[in-house]
């Protein structure tokens, strides 16, 4: 068996009084894709930020065999840690070229010398970034702002790569263009945790599924075994549905 | 009024335009990356003078008793932080960062007062003393108050403000002080004599602005700086500290105050409550930029350099009056021209 990258137990966010997640427990193994998939508001986001430490939360989260209790979100940054939010969080007063190496500021404080070679990596993969380089992040087009916004988590060479809705807004070809992108990832050696509203394409990629509803956990099982279950069928695929957004 | 009239009061416009463009600089990055309205800026330049007034005179300068305090207070506050948060392996080694650095330059003031030293070395102990300031009072002030909103950060800041003038006076007495030129020479071009001084306020603030410029632009520290003004959430998950930035932008606060006290105490008599008026024009050329623009800040520094000078001439009683009256308009202005953003809290 795989090793555990991500162990997540009886995890509990409240905003104020409103509870949003209870109990919810999930694992991460290294150099696999795991999907969340719920309704609008079923507390997808929610997770993810609480993971990060945007959040504060109940419950305990260990990361390669390190308790996150009271880590702030710089050192789990620093350990392998990386978010893309909901929110993207760019800086859109920045060229994009900019926001890419910032991506990179833990491992340049560390006085990693690659800095460069990534770069060279990300506008590979999004050639689109690298004819826009010095172009202001605010200026991009959604579809590119959502390049940037994984181009600049790539940039920390994350253990585990957190994406909250990565295809968000974008066009069903770039959708699948992402997507793709993301699953030829795991084979870099990145673990990815994708939280996605187009569940079947997520589970088309991922190894194993969680199915997040009214702030709980109600299924989960490997990606195959919840795509072929009827009631993830009725609820989230459709009935022979295409591949339309959610 | 004659061409010479308005040659000599132009020079003295730019001169303290220089020193306001400096101080409006320090308030905007400080703003940007803390939201802390940092009225108590201005303290940095008195202290400067002052500190540099008592080496002079062979006397320790009381603002190192101030940094010995605070490196203290800022010392037991790091204790606290780390035995709740459970980290108490990492105490020593915090508490050394804390206390060493405001020792050692304690005592190497303590050796270096009665000697005497040559201008250049006691320009560089006062900016030892003053500097270690900024980030201190930022460890003590505003650290523990960084989820809070504008107002309690700006009443923070006034209290700063109150405490450090209050201060002042008790270090340095109500005398006012004028400090040696970094240079006596005198220079002539076409009937206007120009002080050797002021060359250096221009040349020291042109270098200064020069390698803001490269920092902010091209070093990844300096775009990190921005980053967290931009956007503090983005900031935190790409891994950068805020509580470094807000660190290392009162560094760049207290580091641009003392150097223009240094530079204008040969050219104006400076008390210790002077301070605050510098740091109030530097905010309105700031105020003029938004609070954010750099360039607009510094034509607005022009800007009240140039009425100031302009007015001590007409209406020398009014100056002041005339200053921050100009700020109406100016705000009125920039209200109907530029677009309302909502305060992301
Ligand atoms: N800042 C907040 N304050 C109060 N309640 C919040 C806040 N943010 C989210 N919530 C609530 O928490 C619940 C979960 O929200 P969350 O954003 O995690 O949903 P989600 O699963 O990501 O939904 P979506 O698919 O629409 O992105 C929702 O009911 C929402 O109203
Ligand atoms: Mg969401």
């Amino acid at each position: 068996m795989a090793e555990r990258l991500l162990t997540v137990r009886e995890l509990n966010v409240c905003y104020g009084k409103v509870e949003a997640l209870y109990g919810a427990s999930l694992t991460v193994d290294r150099g696999t894709i795991v999907s969340v998939i719920g309704p609008n508001g079923a507390g997808k986001s929610t997770l993810l930020n609480a993971l990060m430490g945007v959040l504060p939360s109940r419950g305990s989260v260990e990361f390669c065999g390190n308790d996150m209790g009271n880590v702030s979100i710089e050192s789990r940054v620093a350990q392998g840690l990386c978010l893309v939010p909901e929110t993207r969080e760019l800086f859109s007063q920045m060229s994009v070229e900019d926001n890419l190496e910032l991506g990179a500021f833990t491992r340049y404080r560390r006085g990693d010398k690659g800095i460069r070679k990534s770069l060279d990596t990300v506008f590979t993969l999004f050639p689109r970034l690298e004819q826009r380089r010095s172009q202001f992040a605010g200026s991009l087009s959604g579809g590119e702002r959502q390049m940037l916004a994984l181009g600049r988590a790539l940039m920390s060479q994350p253990t585990l790569l957190m994406l909250d809705e990565p295809s968000l807004g974008l066009a069903p070809l770039i959708v699948k263009e992402i997507l793709h992108t993301i699953s030829d990832l795991r084979s870099t050696g990145v673990s990815i945790l994708l939280i996605e509203q187009n569940a079947r394409a997520a589970l088309q990629i991922s190894d194993y599924g969680y199915v997040l509803e009214n702030g709980e956990i109600a299924l989960e099982g490997p990606s195959s075994e919840l795509a072929d279950n009827p009631r993830v069928i009725e609820s989230y695929l459709g009935i022979g549905g295409g591949e339309e957004k959610g | 009024m004659d061409f010479q009239t308005i040659l000599i009061l132009a020079q003295d416009a730019i001169t303290n335009s220089a020193i306001y463009a400096l101080l409006a600089l320090a308030l905007i990055l400080v703003f940007g990356v803390t939201r802390v309205i940092f009225v108590a800026q201005g303290e940095f330049v008195s202290y400067g003078a002052l500190t540099l007034a008592s080496l002079q005179t062979g006397v320790m300068p009381g603002t190192v008793w101030l940094l010995l305090i605070l490196a203290f207070i800022a010392a037991c506050m790091e204790t606290a932080r780390l035995l709740v948060s459970g980290a108490r392996h990492k105490l020593p080694g915090a508490l050394a960062t804390i206390l060493a650095p405001p020792l050692a330059i304690a005592a190497l003031v303590k050796i270096c007062t009665p000697l005497h030293l040559h201008l250049g070395w006691q320009l560089i102990l006062t900016m030892l003393i003053v500097i270690p300031l900024g980030p201190l009072i930022y460890r003590v002030a505003f650290r523990p108050l960084a989820d809070a909103t504008v107002l309690v950060l700006l009443i923070a800041a006034v209290a700063v403000h109150f405490v450090l003038v209050g201060l002042g006076l008790l270090f340095f007495g109500a005398e006012g002080v004028r400090t040696p030129p970094f240079s006596d020479a005198q220079f002539t071009f076409a009937n206007l004599n120009v002080s050797g001084q002021s060359l250096c306020v221009y040349a020291t603030t042109i270098v200064f602005v020069a390698i803001m410029a490269w920092f902010f632009n091209k070093t990844l520290y300096g775009k990190a700086l921005r980053a967290v003004a931009f956007n503090r959430n983005g900031a935190r998950l790409v891994g950068i500290t805020p509580h470094l930035a807000g660190t290392f932008s009162f560094a760049l606060a207290s580091a641009i105050g003392c150097l223009s006290g240094l530079l204008i105490g040969p050219i104006t008599t400076l008390y210790y409550d002077s301070g605050f008026l510098i740091g109030l024009k530097g905010f309105v050329g700031a105020i003029v930029g938004g609070m954010a623009s750099y360039p607009i800040a510094a034509a607005g520094a022009l800007m009240v350099g140039f009425s100031e000078s302009f007015s001590s001439f007409w209406l020398s009683g009014y100056k002041d009056v005339v200053v921050f009256t100009m700020i109406i308009p100016v705000l009125l202005w920039r209200s109907l021209t530029t677009a309302h953003y909502e305060e992301e809290e």
